[in-house]
């Protein structure tokens, strides 16, 4: 399914290059002629905006597949990165798309996300001046995410992904599971590709096409007014991808919301394949009864959390207005940072030790904590805030108008 | 004579070149791509920004007033004892740019509702730190920023304005 997206996105993007022009004053009209004056042109842009926006959810649940059924240890590990690689790549493909619009949404948005590398302690600053070149999102801007976009990052997926799937083959395929059976050794049995296995990726490839002509032909990708550099939209948001960072934001000082808490996770990530397993899980899904039910507390426990944490600090608590006089970076920082560690060691040994959860099982279990946390947040941070970022229903949420039309 | 001993010495010696000289061509290949594109940031600038702006005889600006520029992206102050201070229109949070709301005598960030009082400071988080500021200088009795570089600071203090 990925590999089809990946493909449209080529097609969509060349068609969309030819009528594009990466200028400052000229985009934002290249755009509309794109979209107003060219035949299917319309059609072309919503297929590679929701093209690009499936492709980061495909990708991101293909992960938790591997994960889930521990499809990262062993001979698998190199691939594990390989696969970080590609997630990053599509990422900051979007990211990148995600300003040449040049509208009201994208230049504000890129504005705050790029705000965020500001809180990286001493290198941030200059990391930031570094990928919008200067100081405030700009021509260059424009010229670094186009180059990125339609060059750096297509070639990097042109070499990772056959990489990638080598590196599939090699390890004998995609993982079994052990038969169920106790009589017999070794992994279940495998069938002929063709045609098991070639029918299976044809529908998957026709049902994802089928998916995404109909959202592109019933929904519009959003253009709003020509950037205004001196009016900033309210609310304004990151891409919805970054609205689980963007909500953590308002809750934790910047330096942990931005830096800490994200660069814990990326390690955690990055050395997920050298966390040792308990016993052999390839192919299971949670690799156990006992597996699938400490994963169903966890992810219950975020579920009535993460809310209750989010309208607590939001209404009623705020550390720094408990404890005056505090840096705002202990009081807002470490403070809530080392509860969030206490509260997830907690669980650790909770799941561990009452559960008589295994290792595996536990790391599992506190993955599907974090996992649901951040999906909460981003959920809470894109349809859940309005004006002035102040909590609010989706459905009584409206942006300014004035700010987006003028 | 050659014995191994030597062979090895040698081999390790080829390797360690060889790495050394490695790394030395990344690292050069690398600071080049930056000086490549560093000048991008003063052609990026906006027009006039990071340049000194005159903005006006100091008579001009009423004592209690804010006055936008927009061409230097700074809200020229002037306090009720007639001293001047030029804030940053930037967020000190993510960068939004943030208007003056004449009516409540609040800058007040549309993006996180960051509230920021007339000298900059922060009234309400999220916002980290109080308004950038430019320093001012007058001349003659005209009021003139330089835009070239923004002061950031930990809070107000009496030496931040400017009196002619």
């Amino acid at each position: 399914m990925a590999l089809v997206l990946v493909f449209s996105q080529a097609i969509t993007g060349l068609l969309l290059l030819f009528l594009y022009s990466p200028e400052m004053s000229k985009a934002y009209d290249s755009i509309r002629v794109i979209q107003n004056q060219v035949i299917f042109g319309k059609l072309v842009r919503n297929l590679h905006h929701w093209g690009a926006n499936f492709l980061i959810v495909i990708v991101f649940l293909h992960m938790l597949r591997v994960f889930f059924t521990g499809a990262y240890g062993g001979l698998r590990n190199v691939n594990w990165w390989i696969g970080l690689g590609l997630f990053l790549c599509v990422v900051i493909s979007n990211f990148t798309g995600y300003l040449l619009p040049f509208d009201q949404l994208s230049y504000w948005a890129i504005t705050i996300s790029i705000g965020m590398f500001d809180y990286i302690p001493l290198v941030g600053p200059h990391i930031r001046e570094m990928i919008i070149g200067g100081p405030d999102v700009n021509q260059s801007t424009l010229s670094n995410f186009y180059a990125a976009h339609i060059a750096l990052i297509p070639i990097l997926l042109t070499i990772l992904l056959p990489f990638h799937f080598w590196r599939v083959r090699k390890a004998g395929g995609v993982v079994l599971p052990f038969k169920t059976d106790k009589n017999s050794e070794g992994r279940t049995n495998k069938v002929p590709t063709d045609p098991f296995l070639i029918t299976r990726e044809v529908s998957a490839a026709l049902l994802i096409t089928a998916l995404l002509l109909l959202v592109s032909v019933l929904f519009n990708a959003p253009l709003t007014g020509s950037a205004n550099t001196g009016m900033s939209p309210n609310p304004a948001k990151a891409p919805w991808y970054f609205s689980g960072l963007q909500e953590l934001l308002q809750h934790f000082h910047p330096t942990f919301a931005v830096f800490v808490i994200p660069l814990f996770l990326s390690v955690l990530i990055v050395l997920l394949p050298y966390i040792k397993q308990s016993h052999d899980t390839d192919g299971i899904w949670f690799i156990s009864a006992k597996g699938r039910k400490t994963g169903l507390i966890s992810a219950v426990c975020a579920l009535i959390l993460v809310p209750f944490i989010i309208i607590i600090s939001e209404n009623i608590f705020q550390p720094s207005l408990v404890f005056p006089g505090f840096p705002l970076i202990i009081t807002d920082g470490l403070i809530p940072f080392l509860c969030l560690l206490a509260f997830i060691a907690g669980l650790y040994v909770y799941v561990n030790k009452y559960q008589t959860a295994s290792r595996t099982e536990t790391v599992q279990a506190v993955s599907i904590f974090i996992l649901v946390s951040f999906v909460v947040l981003t959920i809470v941070g894109y349809w859940f805030r309005g004006q002035g970022m102040a909590l609010c229903w989706p459905w009584d949420m409206t942006m300014s108008e004035i700010a987006l039309t003028k | 004579m050659e014995t191994d001993e030597t062979k090895k010495d040698r081999r390790t010696l080829l390797k360690l070149t060889w790495t050394v000289l490695g790394i030395a061509a990344i690292i050069e290949f690398a600071v080049m791509v930056v000086l490549y594109l560093k000048p991008r940031k003063k052609r990026g600038r906006e027009e006039a920004f990071g340049d000194v702006i005159t903005t006006g005889h100091m008579d001009d600006f009423k004592k209690g007033s804010v006055t936008a520029f927009r061409r230097g992206q700074f809200y020229l102050v002037r306090f009720d004892d007639g001293g001047f201070m030029a804030l940053s229109r930037k967020c000190t949070q993510l960068g939004c740019s943030v208007p003056w709301v004449a009516s409540e005598k609040r800058f007040i960030c549309p993006c996180h509702s960051s509230v920021f009082n007339i000298k900059g400071e922060v009234l309400q988080a999220p916002a980290p730190r109080p308004l950038d500021m430019f320093s001012v200088f007058i001349e003659n009795n005209i009021v003139k920023v330089d835009t070239k570089k923004r002061i950031k600071r930990d809070g107000f203090s009496k030496n931040q304005v400017v009196y002619s």
